[in-house]
């Protein structure tokens, strides 16, 4: 008995010199600046910056692989916490980009072309017939975005449309990649007014698909200052440069314009009950 | 050498409802949509525009590349319109409408026959693309190109295929019940294109009028066999009906042409005759309506381009309350939202199904009970595939065998937990697709 462990000690005593050796040999140099970068970085490791994770963006950094703003989801105030780090200036910063669904036709809206009873994903909806909405544009509402947003950023409302935050937005555009219609944008968080529809179908057939879809009447391009709002393809595009001024929505017959209040988010929740 | 192959399924046959009605030729309709893909491969380009008179068997629309055909008026009339319409494959495409003129006439030089003995192959490969021949089973590949098999893979024998196992449909049965000798005649054309003397027709067991007759017509000519086979799903699957007839085995993404086979439909070799020997182009095919939601089950000789509408208001309209319309048959077909889908060269029948035929259900988490990968002909492991899918994980299942799946059904159809599994390989195949684009 009193051999086996005197034995099993000798073994211990041996391999921790090993060990200790090993440590000094193979040791690796990590920048300290890394550390703090990592800890700076929101940790969602969300893969929006084009890298495995926030460590490798944390190391890519202080090698001045990487910008100190690569980070979309942290923005500016990361950037400069990081700017600090690396003893470096951040000018930059400007507006917080949020992603946003350009679609308001929702089931009391919009109908549906048939009865889909397959795979609840989008992508996988949209390879029959595009998908069941009556609009070729229209979300589809099975909320694919919202299962790959990481941030739980979007919500899925009641009259199957998919919703986004802005609040609980950080822009990292994983919905934008993952939406087959192809009609999540990324707007800028300041702005009130937004067209809510995609379609570049005729006004004719628009109007048959869906009640608020934009039908191409240009009455907002007209009332709207020179430029803020252009046609393309049928469809109104606001530019976001402009400023327009809320009335604006009032002009549109289809009642496409959304103003967005900025103070909390009441008006998103109304979006939930149907109206916004 | 006749061989079982593995896996497969025994679902309802359901062909009493059509197999007996000989095959009517259904009147022209007021109106014709003729889609630019008619075949698998690049679209065919339009070379008619909107207000043009065009003449039966006329080119309105040039081949889009080696792999595509050019596609032919079905009808003499004026090009109404060129617009999208929504495809029976399921997406919305380009197309070309034309209003009958009612005189039905020819185009020059079509509908005259031709000495096809003294055609070299060259020249009836030739006349076979200029026919617009695909595929007429369904898969709508263009038939040209599987007749110049580069000369490293010799051929030496040439499958009909007549099994149509498909479920409800009965179009090629009718065919070669009332057909046989245009259709010997048209695979001895193929045969004389790729130098074979050895010709073997695969017909299920369960048509045996069809297999009297072709082996009727078949023993006056050398070389040619009919074989019974097993009837069981998918037996008229390429390489499934390959192993049954010749016990050869084509490798995991491989063609029938590294066996040395070249299989063709039966109704495709019935087009070749006409296209080669009468300058005839593909301009009609035989399409079987049926199931318990139509008045009148039908055999049809219809157009190229004849929409569904007409097809179901000819057959007496829809009786009870229809659950589902396919367009082609319930196991490999795809469903329609509307009737206004028209005819494509590939359109083997249109099924239309009663709402309490339609089993509706929600589909529940894979128990791995492995019936799906008993019944697959692949071989493949759809319960692994499919979990992978929901992840996400398409390359993993691009490693796994995805790209593989025939899209036969036969793993959906016996999943206890109901798992749209065809649906999911669609998607994973769908978005391997779309990234080996982007990769270039
Ligand atoms: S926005 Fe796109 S991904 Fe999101 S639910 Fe609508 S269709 Fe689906
Ligand atoms: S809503 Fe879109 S852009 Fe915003 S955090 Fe979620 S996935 Fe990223
Ligand atoms: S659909 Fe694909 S995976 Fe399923 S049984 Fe057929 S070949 Fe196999
Ligand atoms: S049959 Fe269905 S439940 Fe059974 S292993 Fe396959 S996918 Fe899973």
């Amino acid at each position: 008995m009193l051999t086996a462990i005197l034995a099993l000690a000798a073994v211990a005593l041996a391999l921790s010199f090993v060990l200790a050796i090993a440590a000094r040999v193979f040791a690796v140099d990590v920048d300290p600046r890394a550390e703090k970068i990592e800890e700076a970085l929101p940790g969602a490791n969300c893969g929006a910056c084009g890298l495995p994770g926030c460590s490798e963006l944390a190391r890519r950094i202080a090698e001045g692989k990487a910008d100190i703003d690569a980070c979309p989801v942290g923005g500016a105030a990361v950037a400069r916490a990081i700017a600090a780090i690396m003893g470096q200036d951040f000018a930059g910063g400007g507006v917080r980009r949020v992603a946003m669904v350009m679609c308001n036709g929702g089931d009391e809206s919009a109908r549906r072309r048939f009865w889909y009873n397959g795979v609840r994903d989008c992508n996988s909806a949209a390879l029959l017939f595009g998908g069941d909405k009556s609009c070729a544009y229209g979300c589809l509402g099975l909320g694919t975005c919202a299962g790959v947003c990481p941030f739980g950023a979007i919500d899925m409302t009641g009259a199957g449309l998919a919703v986004v935050d802005p609040a609980r937005c950080t822009g990292c555009t994983k919905c934008v990649d993952a939406c087959p219609k192809g009609i999540i944008r990324m707007v800028p968080a300041d702005r009130t007014i937004h067209i809510l529809c995609s379609s570049h179908d005729k006004g004719a057939k628009t109007r048959k698909v869906c009640a608020v879809g934009c039908i191409g009447c240009m009455k907002c391009v007209k009332a709207a200052p020179e430029g803020a709002i252009a046609m393309d393809r049928n469809l109104a595009v606001v530019d976001y440069e402009a400023e327009i001024p809320p009335e604006i929505a009032g002009e549109c017959p289809m009642k496409t314009i959304h103003v967005r209040k900025l103070d909390g988010l009441a008006d998103l929740d109304a979006a939930a009950g149907g109206e916004r | 050498m006749m061989g079982r192959f593995f896996g497969g399924v025994h679902p309802d046959y359901n062909k009493d409802l059509s197999r007996g009605k000989p095959i009517e030729t259904m009147p022209v309709p007021g109106r014709l949509v003729v889609y630019l893909s008619q075949n698998l491969g690049a679209p065919s380009k339009a070379v008619v525009k909107k207000g043009d008179a065009v003449l039966k068997g006329q080119v309105i629309a040039e081949s889009g590349g080696f792999v595509s055909t050019p596609v032919h008026a079905p009808v003499s009339g004026v090009v109404a319109a060129i617009d999208t319409f929504p495809h029976p494959v399921g997406t919305d495409l380009p197309a070309i409408v034309i209003e009958p003129d009612g005189n039905d006439r020819w185009a020059d030089g079509c509908d005259v026959e031709r000495d096809v003995d003294a055609l070299s192959s060259a020249e009836i490969r030739d006349l076979v693309h200029d026919g617009g021949l695909v595929g007429m089973g369904g898969a709508t590949f263009p038939t040209h190109v599987k007749l110049s098999p580069p000369p490293e893979k010799p051929i030496d024998v040439l499958v009909l295929n007549g099994a149509e196992c498909e479920p409800y449909l009965s179009a090629d049965h009718r065919m070669m019940v009332e057909h046989a000798e245009e259709i010997l005649d048209g695979a001895a054309l193929f045969a004389r294109v790729i130098e074979v003397g050895r010709v073997i027709v695969g017909i299920e067991k369960n048509k045996p009028d069809a297999i009297a007759a072709m082996r009727e017509r078949a023993a006056g000519r050398e070389g040619f066999e009919v074989a019974a086979l097993d009837v069981v799903y998918p037996q008229g699957a390429e390489k499934q009906l390959i192993f049954a007839v010749t016990g050869r085995r084509v490798p995991a993404g491989g063609l029938p042409m590294d066996v040395g086979v070249l299989v063709q439909n039966v109704a495709t070799c019935r087009a070749a005759r006409e296209a080669v020997r009468f300058n005839r182009p593909l301009i009609e095919r035989v399409l079987t309506v049926t199931g318990r939601a139509i008045a009148e089950p039908k055999n049809l000789l219809v157009r190229v381009g004849t929409p569904f509408e007409d097809i179901v208001a000819f057959c007496g309209g829809m009786s009870g309350e229809t659950g589902k319309i396919i367009s082609g048959g319930p196991m490999m077909g795809v469903s329609q939202y509307s009737l206004a889908a028209a005819v494509t060269k590939g359109t083997s029948g249109i099924v239309l199904l009663r709402r309490d035929e339609v089993a509706q259900f929600v589909s529940d988490a894979c128990i791995r009970c492995g019936r799906c990968v008993e019944a697959c002909p692949m071989r493949l492991d759809p319960s692994t595939l499919s979990i992978l899918v929901e992840r996400m994980r398409f390359d993993d299942a691009g490693e796994t065998g995805v790209n593989d799946c025939m899209e036969c059904g036969c793993c959906a159809y016996v999943c206890p937990s109901r798992r749209p599994l065809v649906q999911h390989f669609r998607r994973a195949k769908a978005e391997l697709r779309a990234k080996a684009r982007k990769a270039g």
